[in-house]
């Protein structure tokens, strides 16, 4: 699945976007998360630590929401425009 | 009427109302503009950095727009949004709103400028001598009920 990254967030991680196997326990975001966080120390530290919102197609989701349709994973920090 | 547009360009804030009121539809026009605001006294904005996600940020844009014009009844909105490099005092994000009363005007431009505070994917950096910071969200902007 891809993933993209943006403004501090994509700053943290070190990248814009990547792609990324989960195994087949990983069924909603909050399960994404931790997949994460157990990956490796930098995602650890920014999904502990940082504000973080997710879009799933687009979309702001929150973290039950099931991601088995999902083609595209964002993830930003609080928005900031206007 | 919705017009979105996501540019770079900096864009002339009397124009955009001359186009819009060439468009002679209902008679309440409400214009809200948003400008890059200095940091003094405690510093100085070197240059304002935009970010923001394009797919996303037209979407939620649109349907902002949308829902408003459900709400209140709009003939016209238009909503420009930059991205890039911006200097103080440049425009940062128009939203022109029209309706046949100005109320419903008025209420719909706050509408759409407060939702996008909270939902539209764009993200500002400051760089000033001191060095570069992301703005964190006023959580002000959160306790706006909608």
């Amino acid at each position: 699945m891809k993933i993209i990254y943006f403004a501090k967030i994509r700053e943290l991680i070190g990248k814009s976007e990547e792609e990324i196997s989960f195994p087949s326990n990983v069924k909603k975001i909050e399960d994404l998360i931790v997949f994460l966080k157990n990956h490796n120390k930098i995602y650890h530290n920014v999904f502990e630590n940082y504000d973080f919102l997710i879009a799933c197609d687009e979309e702001l989701v929150d973290m039950d929401y099931e991601i088995n349709k999902t083609k595209e994973i964002a993830i930003f920090p609080p928005v900031t425009g206007g | 009427m919705i017009d979105i547009k996501i540019q770079s360009n900096r864009f002339d804030f009397s124009k955009e109302i001359k186009n819009f009121q060439n468009n002679k539809i209902d008679g309440a026009v409400v214009c809200f503009l948003g400008s890059v605001r200095d940091l003094k006294p405690d510093e100085t904005l070197e240059k304002l950095e935009i970010e923001y996600y394009p797919k996303m940020a037209k979407k939620v844009l649109k349907e902002t727009a949308k829902k408003a014009f459900n709400k209140w009844s709009l003939s016209q909105c238009l909503i420009i949004h930059r991205f890039g490099e911006l200097e103080v005092n440049e425009p940062i994000v128009l939203v022109i709103t029209q309706t046949k009363h100005r109320k419903d005007a008025f209420k719909a431009n706050e509408y759409i400028i407060d939702f996008l505070k909270i939902n539209a994917p764009f993200w500002k950096k400051e760089h000033s001598p001191k060095g570069a910071k992301w703005v964190k969200q006023n959580k002000r902007d959160l306790e706006i009920s909608f």
